[in-house]
Parts: C-alpha cells; sequence; structure tokens
C-alpha cells in the first residue's frame, strides 16, 4: 500500500455557467520516502493536485487515500488535523507571518498541536538549526533574505515531523544559487525519509528530483522515474 | 491549542498595532468612564437629598390647626387653633402606631447677648421633638427632661451662636435675653446645614414649651397656638400613623362622616420618597446616556475586527495550512474582540473612578463608586466585546484556506 493513493480524482471549478476541469481523472500512487516533481504547462493543474494532497481542497470525485485513510470525504476539522500531524507546506510566497519572529513562525503548527510552550520553543529552534538559521530565531521576515525566509518556511513545515511537505514552487521567487540551496535542504529531508513532492516550472530543479510528472490539461501524461542529481552547495 | 497561548497571540496581534489596538478601545473607554462617574454623580446626589432629609427627620408626619372662617374669608391652615394640648397627650398615649408627638410653637424673637443681638425663630418644644427632628446636643446640657418644665432655659443652633457670641465661642452658662425675658443657654446644637429648600436649619433656638408659651406667647391656654409633629412607631408605615392620627383627631374633634378636618396633617416622609425618587430617574437616565456611548465603542470594536480580518486574510489562510481548524481562527479572533473590550473596561473603570473623585471633592458629597455598576461595566464590556467579535471571528473561520492564502 502506498502512502498516497489517487485513484480517478476529480476536481472541477463552476464560475458562473462556465465549468472548469482542473482535473479530469488523476490516478497515482506515491510512495513513503520518494522525492517527486510535478512539472507541465501554467493551468495544467499542478497547484489544483497540490491542493488536493495538501488536504487543504477535497476533491469533485474519485478517492484520496492518504497512509490508508479515505480523505476526500472528511470534514473540514479532521482535515486540519492532517495538515497539522501528517503535512508541511512550502510555498512559492514563503507565507510567513509579518512582523513575527522566525521562532514564533515555526512554533505556528506545534501551537495548533497542543505542544506545551517549552517544547514548542525547543523544537522550532532546533528546526530552524536543522535549516541553518540557528542564529536568526529573533528576525522577523523583513530582516531575512528572500532564501532565508524560504528556509524558515521550511523550518516550519518539518517541525511536526510529518510524513508530506508539498512545496509548491518553493524556487519560483529564489536566484538560481538560492535555489540550489532550497533544493539541497529538500533532498536532505527525503534522506531522512520524509516524503518531497515539489511543482517546479524549471527543468534543472526537477532534475533533482528522483520521480518526474508531467502534466497537462488536468491530468498525468508522464511519469517517469530517474537518478536524480544531487544539490550540491558550494562551500 | 490551550486558552493561554490563545490569548498570547491575541495580545500580541493587539500589541502589533497598538495605535489602532488603542483607538478601538478608546469607545469601550469612554463608556465605561461615562457610565461610572455618571452613576457616581447621581449618587451622591441621592445621597445629598437623603442627607438633608434626615436631617429634618424622616417619617414625620406634622399636624396643624384648622383655618378660620370670617364671613367668607378663610385664613388657612393654623390661622384658627383647633389643636390642644388634650389632644397632644391623647396622640402620644391613645396611638400605638405612634413613637413620639411633640409640640412647636415658634415665632421669630430678638436674641440679646451681653455683646450682640439677632433675630431667629425660637421654638418652644419638649424633648422628644429634639429626637423627631434629629437634633442633637453638641455641648451642655440641653433642654430639661420634663416636657411641662418651664425652666428659662435655651439651646441654641450653631450659626446662632455665631451671631451671638462669635464662631468659636462655647455659650454654655451664658445668659440670653428672648424679649428681653433673660434665659441661660443650656446647650449648643450639633449643626445640620441647609434643609432640602435651602433654609439654614442651624438658625434656631430652642427653649421649654411651657417657658415659650408663657413668658413669649402670653400665657398657656387650651389651645396649641403651633404645630404637632408625630412620627410612626418602628416598622410602622408612615401612612398607617398618618390615618389613625386622622381617625383620632376627627373623634375627638367630633367631625361628622362627610365633614371637613378641622386639622391638616402633612407626610413629610412622602415628600422625601417623591425627591429620591426624581434623584433615582436621574441617575437612570445619565446611566442610560453613558450605556449607549458603550454600544457605540462595541460597534466600535466590530468595525476594526472586520478590517482586521480581511488585513489578514493571508495569515488566516496560513494558520489554517499549518493545521489551526476553524474555531482556532474563530476563538482566536473572539479572543482579540474580547481582550480589547476588557483592556477597554478595565481602563474605563480607573478613568470613570478618578473623574468621579474629582466631581465629589469638587461638588463636595461623597465619593459613591458602586461596586455593582463597576462590575456590571465590566462585564458588560466583555459581552460587547464578544457579541460584536463573533460576527468578523466567525467570517474569519469559515474561509476557504486556499482562497485565504491566495489572497492578495
Ligand atoms: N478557485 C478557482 N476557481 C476557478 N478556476 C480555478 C480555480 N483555481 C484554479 N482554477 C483553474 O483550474 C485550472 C488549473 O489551475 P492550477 O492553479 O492548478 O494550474 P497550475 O498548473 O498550478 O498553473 P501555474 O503553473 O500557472 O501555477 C486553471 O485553468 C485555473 O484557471
Ligand atoms: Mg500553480
Amino acid at each position: 500500500m502506498a502512502l498516497i493513493e489517487l485513484r480517478e480524482v476529480t476536481r472541477e471549478y463552476h464560475m458562473g455557467d462556465v465549468e472548469v476541469r482542473a482535473l479530469r481523472g488523476v490516478t497515482l500512487d506515491i510512495e513513503a520516502g520518494e522525492f517527486v516533481a510535478i512539472m507541465g504547462t501554467s493551468g495544467s493543474g499542478k497547484s489544483t493536485l497540490m491542493n488536493t494532497l495538501g488536504c487543504l481542497d477535497r476533491p469533485t470525485s474519485g478517492h484520496y487515500r492518504l497512509d490508508g485513510r479515505e480523505v476526500s470525504t472528511l470534514g473540514r476539522d479532521e482535515l486540519a488535523e492532517i495538515r497539522n500531524r501528517t503535512l508541511g507546506f512550502v510555498f512559492q510566497n514563503f507565507n510567513l507571518l509579518a512582523r513575527t519572529s522566525a521562532l514564533e513562525n515555526v512554533e505556528l503548527p506545534l501551537l495548533y498541536a497542543g505542544v506545551p510552550a517549552a517544547e514548542r520553543h525547543a523544537r522550532a529552534a532546533a528546526a530552524l538549526e536543522r535549516v541553518g538559521l540557528g542564529k536568526r530565531l529573533d528576525h522577523t521576515p523583513s530582516q531575512l533574505s528572500g532564501g532565508q525566509q524560504q528556509r524558515v518556511a521550511i523550518a516550519r513545515a518539518l517541525v511536526g515531523e510529518p510524513r508530506v511537505i508539498l512545496a509548491d514552487e518553493p524556487t519560483g521567487n529564489l536566484d538560481s544559487a538560492t535555489s540550489v540551496e532550497v533544493m539541497a535542504l529538500l533532498q536532505a529531508l527525503g534522506r531522512a525519509g520524509i516524503t518531497v513532492i515539489l511543482v517546479t516550472h524549471e527543468l534543472d530543479i526537477a532534475e533533482y528530483a528522483a520521480r518526474n510528472i508531467v502534466m497537462k490539461d488536468g491530468q498525468v501524461i508522464s511519469d517517469i522515474r530517474r537518478e536524480p542529481v544531487l544539490a550540491e552547495v558550494p562551500a | 491549542m490551550n486558552l493561554l497561548a490563545v490569548i498570547r497571540v491575541a495580545i500580541r496581534a493587539l500589541l502589533r498595532n497598538h495605535l489602532r489596538s488603542f483607538l478601538t478601545a478608546l469607545g469601550i473607554i469612554i463608556g465605561v468612564a461615562a457610565v461610572i462617574a455618571m452613576v457616581s454623580i447621581g449618587e451622591g446626589a441621592k445621597s445629598r437629598v437623603e442627607q438633608s432629609f434626615a436631617a429634618m427627620g424622616t417619617n414625620l408626619l406634622v399636624v396643624r390647626s384648622g383655618s378660620s372662617q370670617m364671613g367668607g374669608a378663610r385664613g388657612g391652615f393654623g390661622s384658627q387653633p383647633t389643636l390642644t394640648w388634650d389632644d397632644l397627650k391623647a396622640i402620644q398615649t391613645e396611638l400605638s402606631s405612634v413613637k413620639y408627638a411633640a409640640p412647636e410653637l415658634r415665632g421669630s424673637q430678638p436674641l440679646i447677648s451681653e455683646e450682640q443681638n439677632w433675630t431667629t425663630r425660637v421654638a418652644g418644644v419638649t424633648p422628644d421633638y429634639l429626637l423627631l427632628r434629629n437634633w442633637r446636643i453638641a455641648s451642655g446640657s440641653g433642654l430639661p427632661e420634663d416636657p411641662d418644665s418651664n425652666a428659662k432655659v435655651v439651646v441654641l443652633g450653631k450659626t446662632v451662636v455665631e451671631k451671638l457670641f462669635g464662631a468659636y465661642s462655647d455659650p454654655v452658662g451664658q445668659i440670653v435675653r428672648i424679649r428681653n425675658v433673660p434665659f441661660e443657654v443650656a446647650g449648643v446644637l450639633e449643626a445640620k446645614g441647609q434643609s432640602p429648600m435651602g433654609d439654614d436649619y442651624d438658625d434656631t433656638a430652642l427653649v421649654p414649651v411651657r417657658a415659650y408659651a408663657e413668658k413669649l406667647q402670653g400665657g398657656l391656654k387650651k389651645f396649641i397656638a403651633g404645630t404637632i409633629y408625630v412620627s410612626s412607631a418602628t416598622g410602622v408605615p408612615t401612612s398607617k400613623a398618618e390615618s389613625d392620627l386622622n381617625n383620632l383627631l376627627r373623634d375627638r374633634h367630633r367631625i361628622r362622616v362627610g365633614g371637613e378636618d378641622d386639622f391638616n396633617v402633612r407626610n413629610l416622609a412622602e415628600i422625601a420618597s417623591a425627591q429620591e425618587e426624581s434623584t433615582k430617574t436621574l441617575t437612570t437616565l445619565l446611566a442610560a446616556i453613558a450605556a449607549v456611548s458603550l454600544l457605540v465603542g462595541g460597534i466600535g470594536v466590530m468595525n476594526i475586527m472586520l478590517v482586521s480580518v480581511t488585513e489578514r486574510t493571508r495569515e488566516i489562510g496560513v494558520r489554517m495550512a499549518v493545521g489551526a481548524r476553524p474555531r482556532d481562527i474563530l476563538l482566536q479572533f473572539l479572543v482579540e474582540a474580547l481582550v480589547l473590550a476588557l483592556i477597554g473596561g478595565l481602563t474605563g473603570v480607573v478613568l470613570g473612578v478618578t473623574i468621579a473623585q474629582q466631581l465629589s471633592s469638587s461638588f463636595g458629597w461623597p465619593l459613591l463608586i458602586r461596586v455593582d455598576v463597576v462590575l456590571l461595566s465590566v462585564a458588560v464590556s466583555a459581552a460587547v466585546g464578544v457579541v460584536f467579535g463573533l460576527y468578523p471571528a466567525r467570517k474569519a473561520s469559515q474561509l476557504d484556506p486556499i482562497e485565504a492564502l491566495r489572497y492578495e
């Protein structure tokens, strides 16, 4: 049994009379520990797929089993709990809370998990240490570079010890050198056993992944496994 | 997510926009301060009224003689003496609903001390009269205990002492001539201040009623050329004593059913309670006006919370993405509104009490802070926070996480 099992998942949006079919029957298995890059043209349904995988959205039809549990029919509270315990998100635009320290940003998932304050601080600090920001705990997003902000966001995604990290164009707002740093971090998480799924437009970014899925018009048109390039950060 | 953490997050969010938070809270601050100050003003005014009525004597009935009739002209109450000394005895002894009954013969009389002279109200009274009218003796022994005494002694009010002997003197033992009759000063009355009608209570002198009748009124006769003051017995409503009094006097004066009274009874307790009622109405009115401003403050809270929810849509999306349930978001915004309103409420209490203090010291009445009003206004501001915070908080919690994340 795969960690993630999608079966004939569709997602339709109704905009007045127009019906947009963002996903047209996606069937996909992702095993625990896989490092997957999803590619495709703009509007092909990558973000919609990620939102579905991330339990932010529910499919119009089809089945989504996460770790053996059918989640396509769960309520808002249960989805929130899955997002909190099983998933971690990294966004293109970082989505850190403004005027809030890095430490507090990273603590956020633990806050909703009901972790006591002392443990929260310790775990958040450790997560920031892990992404190389051990000396930037008190910095607010405006005091950090884009790459640093994205690393705070990665620390936030991993602090709750999730099974899966979902990253929608995590390098979209970063220059190529910083992108490599971020990819190196994600690869490290992959080696630590976390399943990483990312969306990218850039081929060289996709090369860091062991599996490349290409989407078109709401369907998977290619799904290949390959030997990933190792992201090396110049010393 | 525990409540303490929620409160901390709320306070931090409020501090992040401290000027706006303060301005929002200001509505509540002013509302609560106004309620507390207004109620305290009302209470101060009420206690003023109560004090002056207490000085006059409560549960009082005033009995006066009837009116004279000469041809077609009617003379008004007191013009025709109809009350007798025997009537007074009967009131004192026959009515169980009456506690004290005391005569008062009164007239404006010139008083002369060694150095000065002063014309004042001189009243011939009995010792019961002092109890009835809440007069206390500040110095000296007071009037003789025997109500039938005709000793030539006088008890002076504070104003009279000042006029005849100077401000800080003790005239006990000195001689004062009233209409050239020498009276020994047997005491000084404790000061009472103003009557509800604005007269000076302390501008008076009291002598034994018999001494008054014999020396100043030209002899004791059958009728009382004055007034009878009556107080109701403890636990008996003044109205009961009043009707007993009416029945007794009608009976004694042999007035037939349907016949007009030849005397008049006035109930001062009724006047006092009417006055109190009107100050109570004033207090209520002031409090109501203040409460409206509290309501306006609440609307301010709602307004700012709505703005805040819109502004922080992205933040809400992020919180939801990392695992906040709708109820966590609801609670967060609700607590924010509550904390804002409560801080406003508590600050308002401090401000209101300060204002009340200033007012009471400048008006010279006691500082009366009603604890129930303070607690109530804090509770109301908390309720205002919850009620007016609920709609924005619900709105926030119902946001779709994807749309919230995408919000620019
Ligand atoms: N909330 C929505 N309402 C209506 N249509 C939507 C909504 N979200 C997405 N769509 C439509 O669904 C389709 C897929 O959108 P999606 O965002 O998944 O594309 P994408 O592959 O992520 O594109 P991009 O590379 O530009 O990010 C698009 O046609 C889009 O217009
Ligand atoms: Mg997209």
